[in-house]
């Protein structure tokens, strides 16, 4: 019984001796949002690849929701 | 560097739940998933308010904290997206997840869960931009074609905001100011932190707890 007892204890408590996991993410890498999609729906007005660009277009049409801006702009 | 978020406008959203069929026919969701949806309290009173809710792309995302087999990855714009060829579809993320956003299609063998799927803020996964296994796995990727997220985009009163998180910011702020109520932005706190949120305590504190 005391055996057993001990066997135990020491199960529990190697268990918690676990080595670090270390090893890489087998996730995939992900291209740049900024690297045009291959297909007819690409919005005109940017350059693919060029970061700038894109977040100048990205900027531009997030402004269009504030119609605020656009109510003046018919003023 | 941009960096994307969302905002819900309590005040503006009327319930239509044209974010949530925008989304479901732009990425052609499954039925049974549902990545954004609209949730209303004190619905049928007087004074009720809507939220449309979906991942919000947390800065200190918790779903990525637990998940076990390290799926998620956060892109250079803070867009929270995973990898679906990693992910076991164990359902750590969606308990962890204060919004409720991660989402399990049923139909696999034996009624199964499959593999989580949620909001990518129309940023597709780790597949080649816009490409027909991107499309399969995590729908359209309106970001690589230089658009917003559909459903913020679709937004008939443009209730949900999406985008850089100053544009968007400065647009909620130019209303509240305008209106003179509703500052109240559901889940920002909790999704990107709170503005005092790392801030050193002021020098009086510091002084009287020395």
């Amino acid at each position: 019984m005391k055996a057993i007892v001990i066997a135990l204890a020491l199960a529990f408590g190697l268990a918690a001796c676990e080595k670090t996991q270390t090893a890489p993410s087998a996730r995939k890498p992900d291209s740049k949002q900024w690297e045009a999609a291959q297909n007819a729906f690409v919005a005109p007005g940017w350059k693919s690849g060029d970061e700038a660009s894109w977040e100048a277009q990205l900027r531009k049409r997030a402004s269009r929701q504030n119609e605020y801006a656009s109510a003046r702009a018919r003023e | 560097m941009a960096r994307m978020k969302f905002i819900c406008d309590s005040e503006r959203c009327i319930e239509c739940n044209g974010c949530v069929t925008a989304c479901k026919a732009e990425h052609d969701i499954p039925w049974g998933v549902n990545r954004r949806r609209v949730v209303t309290l004190n619905d049928g009173e007087p004074g009720e308010k809507s939220i449309s809710v979906a991942c919000m792309h947390c800065s200190d995302a918790p779903c990525m904290a637990v998940c076990p087999v390290d799926c998620f990855y956060r892109t250079d714009e803070g867009v929270v997206l995973h990898d679906k060829d990693v992910c076991i579809g164990c359902g750590y993320c969606s308990y962890a997840c204060p919004f409720g956003a991660p989402q399990f299609p049923s139909t696999g063998t034996f009624g199964m869960r499959g593999k989580m799927d949620k909001c990518t803020f129309c940023a597709g996964g780790p597949e080649t931009n816009g490409s027909q296994a991107e499309f399969e796995k995590y729908g359209r990727n309106r970001l690589s074609e230089g658009k917003l997220p559909a459903c913020a985009e679709m937004c008939s009163t443009k209730a949900l905001l999406g985008g850089d998180g100053d544009v968007v910011a400065d647009i909620f702020r130019t209303r509240v100011l305008s209106r003179g109520k509703g500052s109240e932005v559901w889940g920002w706190g909790t999704a990107y932190g709170k503005p005092t949120t790392g801030t050193p305590p002021k020098t009086e504190e510091k002084a009287t707890k020395s």
